[in-house]
């Protein structure tokens, strides 16, 4: 067996007659017994790579193989070895949690005993024995998620795919969720996750592949990826937008990466935060530039996409997943 | 490779086995929302007593007593209109991401498909039943016997089964469960309404009883409500077979295609 979990070669889907092309020529290979991480923003590309890798949806070119079997020519031999959950699966609103995975258990084509005893093992690991017996929808977000993820493990998959699994969640469910991951993956489970969180991709992820509009832009463990970043942000909010011209040409060269600007604020990406903003407001104070605020930050998911593509993440549907709500279904092509 | 007669055998029962679970799945669910259920009751309630009570003084029919005439017609009717079940039900389930999570899995595929259309049948028996008391309780006295009763049933059941198929395509075509149950009242209106379900065709217009006369509802309505009553049904009985078995023969691959397609 190969010692990859999944291998994409070249992978293209398009949607609407080939004038989207969702991913556009992906090759990435997935170590077995890790988290590997998807990184990226809405459209980015990473849902469609996790429905095409379970089936769900057909490459338009090139190939996928999980667990060994390719997914266009034995799909039924890829779903017997994965477990989905995420934004790309769901819980079914009026049934128990119980009733849930027992259900997706014997759709598994598992013995009805066997499922019987897993499920309520699975409850009972995940935290939601006390509400088995209650519908779905009575059940909290965090809850549901976490029985969500439950449903992908009722078969004991080999290789789990986490579609954004903590879009939306609060941050203790979220640290309940990571650490039910880091759990799974000392079992012996590999898992591909999808995020736009730079965070959850660096506590969960050995390695990470970067994708935006379809292409992979980035590739590498968190660390070598935050190395080419840079470490902090710098964030200089200005008066007036002549003051910003002024004050990007002074403070320019603080920078190795492009500078930002967004209104009147500029935005560097630097290795030494603190020196750079002494060195930045020295230089602003003697030519006489005023500004209105400093800030130094972490870099976000945002900054990663400015440094790796010069563009900013496109958020065509993202509003409604950053306010935390529920993300939207994708719209069917 | 040529499967082994073992391995047909145990696909056959996988078969039946998520059908099965899919079915078990859909009928908890209208047990969970039990004020679905009793308003899927009240509905052709209301019309057995509209029809019965109000209009039914007003309608002429030819030999015999109106109520004799509706109930029947009522049946046919409602067991229809509880086809859209499945059209809403599964754009329901791919608004909700749960088609997705089943595509994902190594079940049968034609088991999303079979086992709605599966809780819908089922449904469908029970409702039967309640709205048969409820014909008894307003003076409905069907006069062609026990076997010619449950006959009547099995027909408009299978009718009816062949034309979840068809809100199975429109549930899977709709982007939300909105826009399919919007979607199934233009194509089921015009079927049960402009057929002789709760009115003898020759009082309609001359272009309109062409339509009516020939459209499968009115086939079925004839069908029934002849075994029922123990009049002479003519060719109506075969000919309801004959539509329910080519609205399956035409509309279970087209359904199925869609939901490989769909998601």
């Amino acid at each position: 067996m190969s010692e990859f979990a999944v291998e994409v070669d070249n992978l293209v889907r398009t949607f609407k007659d080939g004038e989207v092309r969702a991913l556009d020529g992906v090759t990435m290979h997935v170590p077995r017994g890790q988290v590997f991480g998807l990184l990226g923003p809405n459209g980015s590309g990473k849902t469609t790579m996790i429905r095409i890798l379970s089936t769900i949806l057909s490459p338009t070119s090139g190939s996928a193989t999980v667990n060994g079997f390719d997914v266009v020519s034995h799909p039924d031999e890829v779903r017997r070895s994965i477990g989905l959950a995420g934004q790309s699966a769901t819980v079914d609103e009026n049934l128990t949690g119980f009733e849930n995975l027992r259900m997706i258990g014997l759709l598994n084509h598992l013995p009805r005993s066997f499922v019987i005893g897993r499920a309520r093992e699975l409850l009972e690991s995940f935290g939601l024995a006390d509400a088995a017996n209650r519908p779905c929808k009575t059940y909290s977000g965090g809850m549901r998620r976490r029985l969500d993820v439950a449903a992908a493990l009722v078969a004991d998959p080999p290789l789990l795919f986490l579609d954004e699994p903590t879009t939306g969640l609060d941050p203790q469910s979220r640290q309940d969720l990571w650490a039910m991951i880091e759990g799974l993956v000392e079992a012996g489970t590999t898992v591909l996750l999808t995020t736009q969180y730079l965070e959850e991709a660096d506590r969960l992820a050995r390695q990470l592949v970067v994708l935006d509009h379809g292409h992979v832009i980035a590739e590498g463990t968190p660390q070598e990826l935050k190395s080419r970043l840079g470490t902090t942000v710098l964030s200089l909010t200005f008066a007036t937008v002549s003051d910003v011209a002024r004050g990007r040409e002074l403070v320019g060269d603080l920078s190795a990466k492009p500078v930002v600007t967004d209104g009147t604020v500029v935005e560097l990406t630097v290795d030494a935060g603190p020196a750079a903003a002494a060195e930045a407001l020295r230089r602003l104070d003697n030519a006489g530039v005023t500004i209105l605020g400093l800030a130094l930050r972490e870099p976000s998911l945002d900054d990663v996409f400015l440094t790796l593509t010069g563009h900013k993440a496109e958020d065509a549907e993202g509003a409604a997943a950053l306010a935390g709500a529920r993300p939207g279904r994708k719209a069917r092509p | 490779m040529t499967p082994t007669p073992h391995a047909e055998r145990s696909s056959l029962k996988w078969i039946v086995s998520d059908v099965a679970v899919i079915a078990q799945r859909d009928l908890l669910a209208l047990v969970r929302i039990p004020t679905a259920l009793v308003f899927a009751i009240i509905q052709p309630v209301m019309f057995v007593l509209l029809f019965r009570y109000v209009f039914g003084g007003a309608i002429q029919v030819p030999g015999g007593q109106y109520v004799n005439f509706l109930i029947p017609g009522i049946l046919v009717q409602t067991t229809i209109f509880g086809a859209i079940g499945t059209a809403i039900g599964l754009a329901e389930d791919l608004q909700r991401g749960l088609i997705e999570r089943f595509r994902a899995l190594p079940m049968t595929r034609l088991a999303v498909l079979g086992g709605r259309t599966v809780a819908d049948l089922t449904r469908n028996i029970f409702v039967l039943l309640i709205i048969t008391g409820i014909g008894y309780a307003v003076g409905f006295r069907p006069g062609g016997g026990f076997t010619a009763y449950v006959e009547a049933s099995l027909l408009m059941l299978f009718f009816a089964y062949s034309i979840s198929w068809g809100f199975a395509f429109v549930g899977l075509a709709a982007p939300n469960s909105e826009t399919a149950q919007a979607m199934a009242f233009p194509i089921i209106f015009p079927l049960t309404f402009a057929s002789d379900i709760f009115v003898p065709l020759q009082h309609m217009p001359g272009w309109l009883q062409v339509f009516a006369r020939n459209q499968p509802v009115s086939q079925v309505a004839t069908a029934v409500r002849g075994l029922m009553l123990g009049t002479p049904i003519g060719n109506a009985g075969w000919l309801t077979l004959a539509w329910g078995t080519g609205i399956l023969v035409v509309l279970t691959p087209l359904a199925t295609s869609r939901y490989r397609r769909a998601a």
